[in-house]
């Protein structure tokens, strides 16, 4: 029995014992592992997701139980604290002596700390472990109690300080990055693309200061902020520093390995240091002169180390190492493959530039225009998978190469199929895994669907870039075998939306197991297709959420929108926003007495929250005697029409704004939608009403309405498109009916009308063709479907409160009057909101 | 916070000590749910009444700690019983009590009989 012992239980040290497991001829080795950290491996790449819900086991890369389940001796908590080379020992901080045949190093890196006067303050922190996560939210959460605006600052610019800029921000930090170099991302950007995600940053709202270096931390024994000169001084509670990575190498140094010059364990091709009997592997190995810090290369070194040491000897590391790289804030995307800069003697380079909408791509080409070097995208990374496969596997590229990176529709779009690329394209890089093994997986049978084949092949379970590309080879291929891709809604039906929805009509069901029965696969149904049925039976039998209840989604149930402790907030209709004084007292009044939080909402109305299920009815009773109706605040459907005051009393108003909002606003309310709808109407160009970032928006013109379509606020804003324009009221209304109609009809699950917009073939040309001159002659069914749903309204708290039998439903327990004695209000400001989650 | 959850312990029906009557099984909607109060606990019941089945489950989110479940809607995963919280949608399965779409702990369950058009929650304690 031969032992090997492996120094660092990071990611690369897990994957060392990951594939020395799954290898043949394991049995004569037996593996000891010491970790420095009190837990076994986890994910750091995905450390960030810890600030989400503070899950460490979440990232464990395997439970402690995996290593002695498979032979492996797992000691944490217990730093190696000398190599003797001469005994073949090491020993341990805990000074216990063990014996080794092989011994593999990877202890990887640690935060470099630069060497400013200050950074041993208290609030100065680096950002590597979970321990050094859980510091940060609990000094976070110290400095907020004292000052709700702090801010909190990182040092270094780079990937990984963007990455914690974000994190910052998400700890409800005022979040500043400090970079020495003048541009962002110095390593991966040139400087147009480092603009251009500067200002994408900036508009998010992270703060960007550049060409700044740190003179010292300032503060007595906690941080305050950060001088870089005389007068130039950042104010800051808490400082993150991302600097750069160190290699640990000091137990290379101490035993006398051959270390760079810069730090780092020199190895060769075989993973091997100076020391026969000693590899190095991940962030800790200096191979090519390089530390690569990435968990990609650092996979593949712990292969070869178990290649090596089973005597695989023709196993190798290649000379070179794909650096591509892709960054994961949410919100941002950036990614550079490749030889992202490119002087002009070795190549082409093409970019396409979009400011307003922070969009860059740059793409390098061989000189003979024949293959593509490297490039850098921000603002869209959408095309990173497939250019990346082209650059790795020196793919042809169009005799244009500008339609790689040009918007489809500008003669770009000229994408080959993911099915073109060659079987042995590496899709997944931090599994290894080949298009080969994937499409593989499907042939063979072991996979039928995404889900299988990510467990079947582990592609996908690093960093997740690959996924949307498993994802459309895992169809393509289903496709190649005949075998039809299931566009269904969910595992109780194969029918998509559309399909459902013609069924439903034509049918005319008007319950949700009519459907199951007749069109579903059998079972129950589910949180998916339950709420859908809901929203088809209420866009086509204008069925108000109160004659099924149990099938609607958690607000519709109870015609509210439940808040995150379980009460409910309540939102009368005020249409277009006008409200008399008197109504404005009875809300007060009413709000008052149920000690309602109280708000104004971003659709202009008045948001009343901290209502129990047992009060619902009662409030929604004296609303109503005060000639309140339900808000839909909760539903589908028609949320506000917001408008500016327009020719009422605005000195440029154009025409009656409030007036036509109005009318827009109670035509349209309660009708049940695949999504919310906003609309907006403005008195002239100065846009006060914000309608172009509504799903349907008017703005009034020198005669008459401009009419545009498909905004949208939210994760993804979008301005609407112009429709028409200079068009009367009654124009207005019909374009805008058969426009939801239309939408309603063919949108998918949950799906924004900017969204669905977007994907129609032919966009808003399409949709003129078909609203305007009834192209698909369906413009007369449009018309009526729509004034059915109009005519037949009914205000569902009305209908709700006026039924005994509905009514019963808003009780918190069915044997007991009594309300939910768990909730737990704490003071805010003059009002109350529900004790923190912890 | 603890506590609350360690409150919530899974009955077997061989373990049952007491039958609480709560309501008839005209006060529950048909394929969905309802909370039923038994000294201080808060049991969620659910009527899958399209095979005349009942399931019993603690009304504590695990998640976020929160009295709701009985507010979610129920369906089944690959014809497993299970219960979607109205809040963030984590799913439950309502035979073992497992977290299907995530790795929360599991929420405890509780025997249910019929009698006579009556709804009994089965108890050790
Ligand atoms: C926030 C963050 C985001 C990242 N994002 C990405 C990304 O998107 N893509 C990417 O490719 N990479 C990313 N990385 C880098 C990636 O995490 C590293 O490349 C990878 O973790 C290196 O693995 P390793 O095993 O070599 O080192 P580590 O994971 O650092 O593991 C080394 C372990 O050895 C232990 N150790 C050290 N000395 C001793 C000793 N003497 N005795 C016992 N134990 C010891 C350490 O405590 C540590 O647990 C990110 C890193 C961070 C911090
Ligand atoms: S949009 Fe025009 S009409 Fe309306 S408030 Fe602004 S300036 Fe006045
Ligand atoms: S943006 Fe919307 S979903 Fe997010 S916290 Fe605010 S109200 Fe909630
Ligand atoms: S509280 Fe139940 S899923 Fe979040």
């Amino acid at each position: 029995m031969k032992n090997i012992i492996v120094v660092g239980n990071g990611m690369v040290g897990y994957k060392f014992c990951e594939k020395f497991v799954a290898q043949s001829g394991n049995e004569s080795f037996k593996v000891t592992v010491f970790g420095e950290e009190p837990r076994p491996a986890y994910d750091r790449v995905h450390l960030s997701e810890f600030f989400e819900n503070q899950d460490a086991k979440a990232l464990e890369m395997a439970p402690a139980e995996w290593y002695a389940e498979n032979g492996i001796e797992l000691i944490t908590g217990e730093r190696v604290s000398d190599i003797h080379r001469e005994t073949k020992t090491i020993t341990t901080i805990k000074n216990r002596e063990f014996s080794y045949d092989y011994l593999v190093l990877a202890t990887g890196s640690s935060a470099f700390v630069p060497p400013i006067k200050g950074v041993e303050k208290d609030g100065v922190f680096v950002y590597r472990t979970i321990e050094d996560l859980e510091g940060m939210l609990a000094y976070a959460d110290k400095v907020k109690k004292t000052n709700p605006n702090a801010k909190a600052a990182v040092l270094g610019g780079g990937l990984l300080g963007l990455e914690a800029g974000k994190a910052a921000m998400d700890m409800g930090l005022e979040p500043h990055i400090v970079e020495f170099a003048s541009k962002l991302m110095p390593r991966q950007l040139d400087s147009r693309s480092s603009q251009v995600l500067q200002l994408k940053l900036e508009s998010i709202g992270l703060n960007i200061h550049l060409s700044k270096a740190t003179n010292q931390i300032l503060g007595d024994d906690a941080i305050t902020g950060m001088e870089f000169g005389e007068d130039d001084v950042l104010d800051c509670d808490m400082l993150i520093i991302s600097a750069g990575i160190r290699p640990r190498d000091e137990l290379g140094k101490t035993c006398g390995l051959e270390m760079g010059v810069r730090g780092g364990i020199v190895v060769d091709n075989r993973m091997k240091t100076s020391d026969d009997s000693i590899y190095a592997i991940g962030e800790i190995a200096l191979y090519n002169q390089m530390i690569y810090g990435l968990v990609a290369p650092g996979y593949d070194m712990a292969g070869v180390a178990v290649d090596q040491i089973l005597g695989k000897a023709e196993s190798l590391m290649p000379d070179a190492i794909d650096m591509s790289t892709k960054l994961k804030l949410i919100g941002v995307d950036v990614a550079s493959f490749g030889e992202p800069f490119m002087p002009a003697s070795k190549g082409h380079s093409i970019i396409f530039e979009n400011k307003t909408q922070h969009l860059y791509k740059r793409i390098n080409v061989s000189l003979d225009g024949k293959s593509l070097l490297g490039g850098i995208l921000v603002g869209d990374a959408t095309d990173y998978s497939m250019l990346h496969q082209i650059y790795l596997n020196g793919m042809k590229i169009p005799e244009d190469p500008a339609q790689l990176i040009l918007p489809a529709g500008d003669g770009g779009g000229a994408f080959g199929d993911v099915m073109d690329l060659p079987d042995e394209a590496q899709i997944c890089s931090c599994e290894s895994v080949s298009k080969g093994q994937i499409c593989g997986a499907i042939e063979s049978g072991a996979a039928t669907d995404v889900a299988g084949v990510v467990s079947c092949t582990k592609a996908g379970t690093g960093c997740g870039g690959c996924k949307p590309m498993v994802a459309d080879l895992t169809n393509a291929t289903l496709k190649s075998l005949g075998i039809e891709v299931k566009a269904g809604v969910c595992e109780h039906f194969e029918l998509d939306r559309q399909d459902l929805y013609k069924i439903i009509q034509v049918k005319g069901y008007s319950t949700f197991n009519e459907v199951l029965d007749n069109h579903g696969t059998g079972g129950h149904g589910c949180e998916l297709c339950k709420p859908l049925v809901a929203s088809l039976l209420g866009s086509i039998n204008a069925d108000t959420a109160n004659k099924e209840y149990a099938i609607q989604d958690s607000n519709d149930r109870f015609l509210a929108n439940i808040q995150r402790n379980g009460t409910y907030s309540v939102v009368p209709r005020v249409p277009g926003g006008e409200i008399t004084p008197d109504k404005l007292i009875a809300l007060g009044q009413i709000a008052k007495k149920y000690d309602l939080y109280t708000k104004v909402t971003g659709g202009v109305r008045i948001d009343l929250f901290g209502a129990t299920l047992n009060q619902l009815p009662l409030i929604w009773k004296e609303l109503i005697s005060h000639g309140f109706e339900s808000g839909h605040a909760y539903g589908k459907s028609l949320r506000t029409v917001k408008t500016c005051v327009g020719s009422t009393w605005c000195r440029y108003g154009m025409d009656e704004s409030v007036s036509f909002g109005i009318e827009l606003e109670n035509r349209y309310r309660g009708i049940r939608a695949p999504h919310k709808i906003k609309g907006g109407v403005s008195g002239c160009i100065r846009e006060c009403a914000e309608a172009r970032g509504k799903d349907f928006g008017l703005i009034a013109v020198e005669g008459g309405w401009n009419l545009y379509f498909g905004g949208n606020g939210g994760a993804t804003p979008r301005h609407a498109e112009l429709f028409a324009e200079q068009i009367d009221n009654e124009t207005v209304i019909k374009y805008i009916d058969r426009y939801l109609m239309f939408y309603m009809r063919t949108a998918k699950p949950l799906q924004r009308t900017a969204a669905w917009q977007d994907r129609l073939e032919g966009g808003i040309d399409y949709l003129r063709e078909v609203i305007i001159d009834d192209k698909l002659g369906i413009a007369a069914d449009l018309d009526e479907e729509m004034q059915t749903l109009v005519n037949k309204f009914e205000c569902e708290w009305t209908q709700a409160v006026n039924n005994p039998e509905m009514m019963k439903r808003f009780n918190h327990f069915v044997n007991s009057e009594e309300d939910d004695d768990n909730l737990v209000f704490v003071p805010l400001r003059e009002q109350k909101m529900p004790e923190q989650w912890n | 916070m603890e506590e609350i959850l360690g409150k919530y312990k899974s009955t077997a029906l061989k373990d049952v000590t007491v039958w609480f009557k709560a309501a008839t099984i005209k006060d529950f909607p048909k394929d969905g749910g309802a909370c039923v109060k038994y000294k201080d606990k808060q049991i969620a019941v659910f009527n899958y009444a399209r095979t005349k089945t009942w399931y019993a489950c603690q009304n504590l989110c695990p998640h976020k700690i929160e009295m709701v479940l009985s507010r979610g809607m129920i369906g089944d995963d690959k014809g497993v019983p299970k219960v979607a919280c109205p809040l963030h949608k984590k799913t439950f399965s309502l035979e073992s009590g497992e977290n299907l779409n995530g790795d929360l702990e599991a929420i405890a369950t509780y025997p249910v009989k019929i009698e006579a058009e009556n709804v009994y929650i089965g108890f050790s304690e």
